[in-house]
């Protein structure tokens, strides 16, 4: 089997053993990247030099006897939202078109130290606002199952490259499910872990009370393994929380759910949702209680609401956050001839800078927060968030996980929603809730849709700290579907 | 009723710092309008005596000891500048004519 078909775990021990360099490995996917990349356009920034030397690197410490994780010499596609000092960071966005950050985010200095070799940035929506990666200033990538659809947002170009083969593993970010709904829509897994439980450290900010950084992979094992190499706490981000990292790899080498209680969110289904994806999300729960999971109905009705105060909470946190792009310090300055004012300049490069959903979401949360507004908008979201925790905390009483679909429909073609934002922000319905709370929730592939045969994914939601639990769950179901199916979902994605 | 005037939209870009064009508050007017419509659903979960939440973890203020350590050197600092002179960032005027 080629390098690129190969796990990450296999790779990494392979490399461990001395039977391929990281250089090799390294090459392979970069073949492969340049083979596929005019079709799926997953990356924005791709530097072959760079990656090789970092490969180099690893040969060398692994030859002078030092001790790296599992994952040495293991490529891995890195969210062009996370700052490297090594790489452009753009966010996907015009305004910080260029820019070389003079300082690399804990997670990318976590990767390095780990000795994975970073093959580029990937696509995104612009400063993660979206669930199209259609937002993207520079280009928009394609979903490899299907070249004329969406790979999800906003860490599109993530999923879409761990899709393609084009890497094994890649780093997410996700505030409104930007990392779970990517994952389920090109039929791979990802990980929204813990809010806090991985640094937000240069990580260019959208909205800090909700960001949470996480591994996208093609299975449950490598998608722990990342998930442990850059998650734990981290004194320069002060809400990352000081406690050890749940036992993830364990969990995932343990898929059993004999006696769990697997709780059924009963306001996820129904109108809205796409029959085929309905289908394969009911065969997933009834295969874990064939497992030996008990599985019930749970309400959480206030779930329904979880959607409109996303939208009001995290515009407001955004509009506060972009404010930093002033033309000042760095990034674009458009219009400064020596007659204009500093605010003129400002004004003008912020127009020129940022897209139309940057601008509506800014926009839409200086109103949100502005005196007159503030109590019966962002005030009550924040009501209304709490009151979605105590339903979370009131359902972990009775259960040890939750599950739902990952998102309504499977992917959606380009260009569909891209004029109808309300449309497009009803491709985070199920996975909002979690952001809201902090909670732990995963993305696994269960199957393809009937009418399109396009992927599904099975969300599993767990509480705060409890990550281990989605990864239990998740490795249960893709052992027994993949006996079942005698291989991966992804195998069965058609030929790039 | 919209729920918001072209009149605010245009209030809001200001506030924003947004330099939009007619053709765009014109659009984002509409927009803006059935967005807001549609996350005014919030109202609807009883929660007068819930208090907010800012964030999903109970944490408080976080401490560190105020210790010298390794930052940016200015050339480092200055080096995405759009405008340097001096070893500063140069910006435009920040004062009006009349100051």
């Amino acid at each position: 089997m080629s390098l690129i078909r190969k796990t990450a775990a296999e790779l990494g021990s392979m490399i461990a053993a001395g039977e391929v360099s990281a250089v090799e490995v390294a090459e392979a996917h970069l073949d492969r990247m340049a083979e596929v990349e005019p079709k799926v356009q997953a990356f924005l920034h791709v530097d072959r030099e760079t990656t090789l030397e970092q490969a180099r690197a690893v040969d060398a410490r692994l030859r002078a006897g030092e001790r790296l994780g599992p994952l040495a010499g293991v490529p891995i596609a890195h969210k062009d939202i996370f700052t490297t000092r090594d790489m452009p960071t753009t966010a996907a966005s015009k305004i910080l078109e260029g820019w070389r950050p003079p300082y690399d985010a804990t997670v990318t200095a976590r990767l390095r130290e780990a000795g994975l070799v970073i093959l580029g940035k990937t696509n995104l929506d612009e400063f993660a606002m979206g669930s199209s990666t259609e937002n993207s200033a520079y280009h928009v990538t394609r979903n490899p199952w299907d070249l004329t659809r969406v790979p999800g947002g906003s860490s599109g170009g993530s999923s879409a490259a761990v899709a393609a083969y084009e890497a094994p593993l890649s780093t997410g970010t996700d505030t409104g499910g930007s990392i779970r709904q990517p994952a389920s829509v090109t039929g791979i897994v990802g990980m929204k872990p813990t809010y806090g439980g991985s640094s937000r450290y240069g990580l260019i900010a959208f909205a800090s009370s909700l960001d949470t950084p996480g591994p996208f992979a093609r299975n449950v094992l490598d998608a722990a393994l990342l998930h442990e190499a850059f998650s734990g706490y981290d004194p320069m981000d002060s809400t990352s929380i000081d406690a050890p990292v749940p036992s993830v790899v364990e969990a995932a080498r343990n898929p059993d759910v004999a006696g769990m209680r697997i709780g059924v969110v009963k306001e996820f289904a129904g109108e809205g949702y796409q029959a085929g994806v309905l289908a394969r999300y009911q065969e997933a729960v009834q295969l874990l209680e064939s497992l030996g999971a008990k599985v019930v109905e749970v309400s959480c009705p206030s779930f329904t609401t979880a959607l409109p105060a996303y939208y009001l909470i995290a515009p407001s946190e955004c509009s506060s956050n972009l404010a930093r792009f002033d033309a000042m310090r760095y990034g674009l300055r458009v219009g400064d001839d020596g007659t204009r004012s500093a605010e003129e300049v400002m004004a003008l490069t912020r127009a020129a800078g940022f897209g139309p959903e940057v601008k509506r979401r800014i926009m839409l949360g200086t109103y949100a927060l502005s005196s007159g507004y503030y109590d019966a908008y962002y005030g009550q979201a924040q009501k209304v968030r709490t009151v979605i925790a105590r339903e979370f905390e009131a359902a972990y009483q009775q259960v040890d996980v939750l599950v739902s679909p990952t998102t309504p429909t499977t992917a959606f073609p380009i260009g569909e929603r891209a004029d109808d934002p309300m449309a497009m922000y009803l491709a985070d319905l199920c996975t909002i809730p979690s952001n809201l709370a902090g909670n732990a929730a995963i993305s696994v592939p269960v199957g393809l849709a009937d009418e399109d045969d396009l992927p599904v994914g099975l969300q599993i939601m767990a509480p705060v700290l409890g990550d281990d639990r989605c990864y239990r769950v998740g490795a249960a179901v893709e052992q027994a579907l993949e006996s079942r199916w005698g291989g991966s979902l992804l195998s069965r994605a058609p030929e790039l | 009723m919209s729920a918001i005037t072209r009149d605010e939209v245009a209030h809001l870009a200001r506030l924003s710092r947004l330099a939009l064009t007619d053709d765009e508050l014109d659009h984002y007017a509409t927009q803006l309008d059935a967005i807001i419509e549609s996350v005014a659903k919030v109202a609807e979960v009883a929660a007068e005596d819930v208090p907010p939440s800012s964030h999903a973890l109970p944490l408080t203020n976080v401490f560190r000891a105020d210790e010298v350590r390794q930052s940016l050197t200015p050339d480092q600092a200055l080096a995405g500048a759009p405008a340097v002179e001096d070893d500063r960032f140069r910006v435009p005027r920040i004062l009006g004519e009349e100051a």
